[in-house]
């Protein structure tokens, strides 16, 4: 696996890259963008943007409602004790427990989803330290040689600077 | 922002992870001491049992407790505000919010060991805890002590991540920065981040929701802390009040703790570039109206008291505000509402030297009402054979003198280990001063669509 890639100093320049790859036939999934800070205000900036998180921040809630709901349930119902009249199941104060549950199962279902839909702990061929410094990284992963060197030229007709991993 | 700029910022907030001076070491070494001599004291507890401390019958929560309601309520400085200043897209957030959700994670992590500390057998404390018994004694979810242990449980779990998080770029950085051992350790760290927009997208999309979620599981914390005092019946305890008053006195704390600790920060890691006047400011003015707050809710709870005029409660009434606790009454009171109120107030005295003094002062003063809501109710119940005094013994004040070098000591060393300001929060931040100041120019500064500048 070969890989090719540009460091550029501005965001326009980046997205210059970007749209030269995608004229030379690469598909927004191959392209990979880094950089040291989010860049909401280019098109790049968006790439990958879809995700069902807050869907599943939701899921999460219900996850967690239903468990404390059911561990309330239980444990009461297991050993029910008389305390100031209350009754065995009795919904005020296990609203909170509930209410507690619910927020944490939404954010621990929150914090799962980041870490699977980020692809956090995955290695890749392409990275430059330089990114850290401001530099803004556009690159590919490919294989075959002639393709790199197309590529190449088309990262190079932008001003910035090319690399190509072995 | 220029590559420069870029550089500047990391070799400046990086510099302390970097770079180790004597003093770290020196004050590592005393604050280390301190929180040793409390250990040493609560083994000593553990060992001759709970009649060392001044905690008997009839006030059975002293200064633990007191400490307890303290350092939950200082917790509330760093993620609530953090939370509510990212949801409503405060731009003067950047440098802030880390060195405040640092004191939510440590405050909460003090705080929760106080239910244990208050323990004459500690190593029963899981016995709080809902787990199938084979006594078949399962936790009583009516008493207020296990919905303190959910709700804290909940608030420092979301708080560890709400602070984590953001962590996890600025460890990339500090990766591709170091050498050696300290580069193994941040590239672990650091995930494998590489800072693509589907991880900045993501990352974003998480700390909105986590925002959203942490907010009333903040104020529910406080709440259910006033609750194990709202629902006992105990003189001057029993208010619908104590909710809403819990919540706001621990979000004045909060921000007092937080403007201190900036201060230092400011001042020991030289961040003058990044931590301006205005940040102090603006938190000042919201020490300023928590004061206001806080000022009428001790109106409205001594005011309903005094109106009602039930022997009990009025005999607590004038125990704290002319008898033997009216000279920490009235101290508590110039403190939290006549200080801030001065030094937040008048224009003039907003300075940082008067932020912290004004901090300074309600840190104090907010302690002092933990003890007076506790201490003074306890002592004088409904019935004369409840009556007695409470005088705190060696052990508990080490402990709590301690608690505050255990904060220092947890903040120097997380300082040391993690950029305190949220590097690419704060690049983020400036990139987008640089672009709205190049759009008040006149200059091409219009977001750059697909398919532009193809030829």
């Amino acid at each position: 696996m070969k890989a090719v890639y540009g460091l550029y100093e501005d965001r326009q320049a980046a997205q210059q890259a970007v749209n030269r790859l995608r004229a030379a036939g690469v598909n927004d999934r191959d392209i990979t963008v880094m950089s040291s800070q989010p860049m909401e205000d280019v098109e790049f900036g968006h790439m990958g943007g879809k995700t069902w998180m807050w869907w599943i921040a939701c899921g999460g809630g219900l996850l967690g409602m239903a468990t404390a709901f059911g561990l309330a349930w239980l444990t009461e119902t297991s050993w029910p004790i008389n305390v100031g009249g209350l009754p065995t199941f009795a919904w005020w104060p296990n609203l909170i427990i509930i209410f507690e549950l619910t927020m944490l199962g939404a954010i621990l279902a929150t914090v799962v989803t980041l870490v699977v839909s980020a692809r956090l702990g995955r290695s890749s061929t392409i990275y430059d330290p330089a990114v850290s410094d401001g530099l803004i990284l556009v690159g590919v992963e490919e294989t075959s040689d002639a393709r790199v060197r197309e590529l190449q030229d088309a990262l190079g007709a932008v001003r910035g600077e090319i690399k190509v991993v072995a | 922002m220029s590559q420069p700029a870029h550089a500047r910022i990391n070799v400046d907030l990086l510099r302390p992870l970097l770079r180790t001076s004597w003093r770290f070491y020196f004050l590592v070494a005393a604050l280390g001491s301190i929180v040793l001599t409390a250990l040493v004291s609560w083994l000593s507890q553990a060992f001759f049992g709970f009649g060392v401390t001044g905690i008997r019958w009839p006030v059975y929560w002293g200064f633990y407790v007191t400490n307890f309601v303290f350092w939950i309520g200082i917790s509330h400085a760093g993620t609530l505000i953090s939370a509510i200043l990212r949801l409503v897209d405060a731009g003067w957030r950047r440098p802030v919010t880390r060195c405040a959700e640092v004191i939510t994670v440590f405050a909460l992590m003090i705080g929760a060991m106080f239910p244990i500390i208050h323990l004459g057998r500690p190593w029963l404390a899981f016995w709080l805890f809902p787990y199938p018994s084979e006594r078949l004694i399962w936790p009583n979810f009516r008493s207020p002590l296990v919905w303190d242990f959910f709700a804290i449980n909940t608030y420092l779990t979301g708080s560890v991540l709400f602070l984590v998080l953001p962590m996890i770029p600025d460890f990339a950085v500090v990766r591709d920065k170091a050498t050696g051992v300290r580069k193994t350790i941040y590239t672990y760290l650091a995930c494998g981040w590489r800072g693509t927009p589907r991880q900045w997208h993501r990352l974003e999309t998480a700390m909105q929701i986590m925002a959203i979620g942490i907010v009333p599981v903040a104020v529910s914390v406080h709440t259910i802390v006033s609750f194990d005092f709202s629902m006992a019946p105990v003189p001057m305890w029993q208010s619908t009040i104590f909710g809403p008053y819990f919540v706001v006195g621990a979000i004045f704390s909060g921000i007092a703790g937080l403007l201190i600790a900036m201060a230092v920060l400011r001042k020991v890691l030289h961040l003058q570039d990044y931590l301006h006047p205005v940040h102090f400011q603006n938190l000042g003015k919201l020490l300023l109206v928590m004061a206001l707050l806080w000022g009428y809710f001790v109106f409205n709870e001594r005011l309903v008291t005094y109106y009602g005029n039930g022997p009990s409660e009025m005999a607590v009434f004038w125990r704290t505000q002319r008898e033997s606790f009216a000279p920490m009454y009235w101290t508590m009171v110039i403190c939290n509402f006549v200080l801030p109120l001065v030094l937040m107030g008048i224009r003039y005295f907003r300075t940082i030297t008067g932020c912290v003094i004004a901090s300074l002062g309600v840190v104090v003063g907010m302690w002092l009402e933990r003890f007076l809501i506790i201490v003074p109710s306890l002592g004088h119940k409904y019935l004369p054979y409840s009556y007695g005094i409470y005088r705190p013994q060696p052990v508990e004040i080490i402990i709590a003198i301690a608690t505050f070098a255990a904060m220092m000591l947890l903040y120097v060393l997380f300082a040391k280990l993690v950029p305190i300001i949220s590097i690419w929060e704060l690049k983020a931040g400036r990139a987008s001063a640089s672009l709205a100041e190049a759009v008040g120019e006149g200059g091409d500064a219009r977001p750059v669509a697909r398919g532009e500048a193809n030829l």
